[in-house]
């Protein structure tokens, strides 16, 4: 609060998680198209999401097949290189498989999932889909932690075994899950728990593990279960000067939604990221406005499989 | 066309005596030539004696400009703790001629034969550090590129693992591989590309698998101190480190 008694603009723009006089980033080329199929909807309701989705959020609703292959057709003549699926947990949808074969044949598809809705049949439907293509499919699942000890209390109970035999399974149909975990223990201990995590992989049969971590996003339920971003922690102008816009996500992505199509996965709450109705308006653009996007400048695209803890942007 | 040489100046010698064997005219390196292997500064007079054309990569860059490290583009832990210690080694060994002569290099090579016009970069014809694997890049946008940047024909290496996709309007996209450490398939053999402009559309590009006197480089390696790790890869075709940079695909091919 100022000395006056009433908040300021930038004061009261801070405690929304807006950022005042932000800097704007333009669209290169769109490498990356995200579908979030389920929207906010998933089946756990994770203390760190920073989108609070849940069993019964419904800010955002699913997208159809028949809306992900009308995409999917006009993301061609935008010479998309990749495809997303995200949500909520895409695998609530029933067409998710449908829309998987129908993605690898134009491009690699990576789906971020919580791993606990992995029935056989489906998972033999999209391994034989990702043997038939070209193209990768990347199935990445989220745990976050080594033990039920670490994961449970933020994921729900028993989540950590359910996650651990979908990871197993996948394994056992040949794919190569992409474990990721967001950091919420100190980060001095990132390498024992890494070592730990490994070891836990390998008992269920997964040789060589491929593990991501992640820093967390204080939004959402997040900023509740830890903290929210503080005062310095947003993109400034000064911030972007010889700095490789390359690494944000918003330079090379868009998120389509049932509710449009938006700047990124993570700004969903928010108005101003939501660019337009269609691809092209879609274009223009992204003002990085809010203290979410701090995190992605610091450590790179973390939604991306090539961001994460560890990689130097800066 | 040869990808990265990372200082396997055993497998250069044999690459060009095996390209000449064919009837190639012109010799190209896509950069990259020092890193993994040892004694960097052995690459350098057989490039230039050879006349072999040579694009910067990455690697090459940061030796001239004397960065901190390689820019390769890996943003796991691990594939950075070995590409450092490689790093660290190849800088230290490399003379300061050789570090001005790379920091000569052009970014690219174009030039047009029989109505086509070839492109050859290191990563992409966008970034010098990305990787563009088979199984990560859609058609509509390996066609895209070609359009953008004015080429029929673009030659890129940095992923280590050799490549080819015809486009729907006729152009091509070619991954040469490299030379420098197998790929990833379990034979001790390196690979380079040869290219036929000459009998006519489409242009035929042939991927040659090249044996070389593989256990006299892991003796020179090991002589040199290099990692275990990188003399495994050499002796067995599989590799050990720098593969969590791997999509999918080509991560499931390799044993790691």
């Amino acid at each position: 609060m100022s000395a006056g008694g009433s908040p300021t603009a930038g004061e009261r723009a801070s405690a929304e998680g807006r950022v005042v006089g932000a800097p704007l980033v333009a669209l290169g080329h769109l490498d990356t198209l995200w579908f979030q199929v389920t929207g906010t909807i998933c089946n756990l309701r994770c203390t760190h999401c920073f989108i609070s989705c849940a069993p019964d959020n419904h800010s955002f609703e699913f997208l159809s097949l028949a809306e992900v292959l009308g995409w999917l057709d006009r993301s061609r003549a935008m010479s998309v290189k990749e495809y997303y699926f995200t949500g909520g947990e895409p695998f609530m949808h029933a067409d998710l498989p449908e829309m998987l074969e129908a993605t690898l044949a134009l491009g690699p598809a990576s789906v971020l999932t919580n791993g606990t809705l992995l029935p056989e049949r489906t998972i033999e439907s999209i391994a034989r889909s990702a043997r038939r293509s070209t193209y990768s499919l990347e199935i990445r699942v989220s745990i976050d932690g080594p033990s039920a000890e670490t994961n449970d209390p933020i994921r729900g109970e028993g989540t950590f075994e359910r996650a651990l035999d979908g990871v197993r399974r996948l394994v056992e149909h040949g794919l190569l899950p992409i474990v990721t975990a967001t950091q919420v223990w100190d980060p001095a201990d990132d390498e024992p728990v890494r070592q730990d995590f490994v070891a836990q992989l390998r008992a269920i049969g997964y040789r060589h593990p491929r593990l991501k971590i992640l820093p967390s996003l204080r939004i959402g339920r997040e900023a509740v279960r830890a903290r929210g971003y503080g005062e310095g922690e947003r993109v400034t102008a000064e911030m972007l000067e010889g700095y490789d816009e390359r690494h944000l996500l918003c330079s090379s992505s868009r998120v389509v939604t049932n509710r449009g199509v938006y700047a990124c996965p993570i700004l969903l709450e928010t108005p101003t990221a939501r660019l337009g109705a269609d691809l092209d308006s879609a274009m223009r653009p992204v003002r990085l406005d809010r203290s979410a996007c701090h995190t992605c400048w610091l450590h790179g695209a973390i939604c991306s499989n090539y961001g994460g803890i560890g990689r130097d942007v800066t | 066309m040869f990808g990265g040489v990372y200082s396997n100046h055993i497998a250069l010698r044999a690459a060009i005596e095996d390209a000449r064997s064919r009837g190639a005219q012109g010799l190209y390196c896509l950069g990259d030539l020092g890193a993994f292997g040892p004694y960097p500064n052995r690459v350098f007079p057989i490039l230039i004696d050879a006349g072999v054309e040579v694009v910067r990569g990455n690697y090459d860059d940061s030796i001239s400009r004397g960065l901190e490290d390689c820019q390769c583009g890996y943003t796991d832990p691990r594939d950075n703790h070995f590409a450092r210690l490689s790093y660290q080694y190849t800088y230290r060994e490399t003379a300061p001629e050789w570090r001005r002569w790379m920091g000569g290099l052009p970014a690219s090579i174009r030039f047009e034969a029989r109505g086509t016009r070839v492109l050859m970069c290191h990563g992409s014809p966008r970034e010098i550090n990305e990787f563009l694997w088979e199984s990560t890049c859609s058609t509509q946008f390996l066609a895209h590129l070609l359009a953008e940047h004015a080429a029929d024909l673009v030659f890129v290496t940095h992923t280590g693992i050799h490549w080819q996709r015809a486009l729907p309007d006729g152009g091509l996209f070619v991954n040469v591989g490299v030379l420098g450490r197998p790929a990833n398939d379990g034979r001790t053999d390196v690979w380079y590309a040869l290219i036929d402009l000459a009998s006519g559309q489409p242009p035929r590009v042939e991927f040659i698998p090249l044996p070389y006197d593989h256990h006299g480089l892991a003796r020179e390696m090991r002589a040199e101190g290099l990692p275990e790790e990188f003399v495994e890869t050499i002796l067995t075709g599989w590799w050990t480190t720098c593969l969590e940079v791997l999509p999918a695909k080509e991560r499931a091919r390799g044993r790691f």
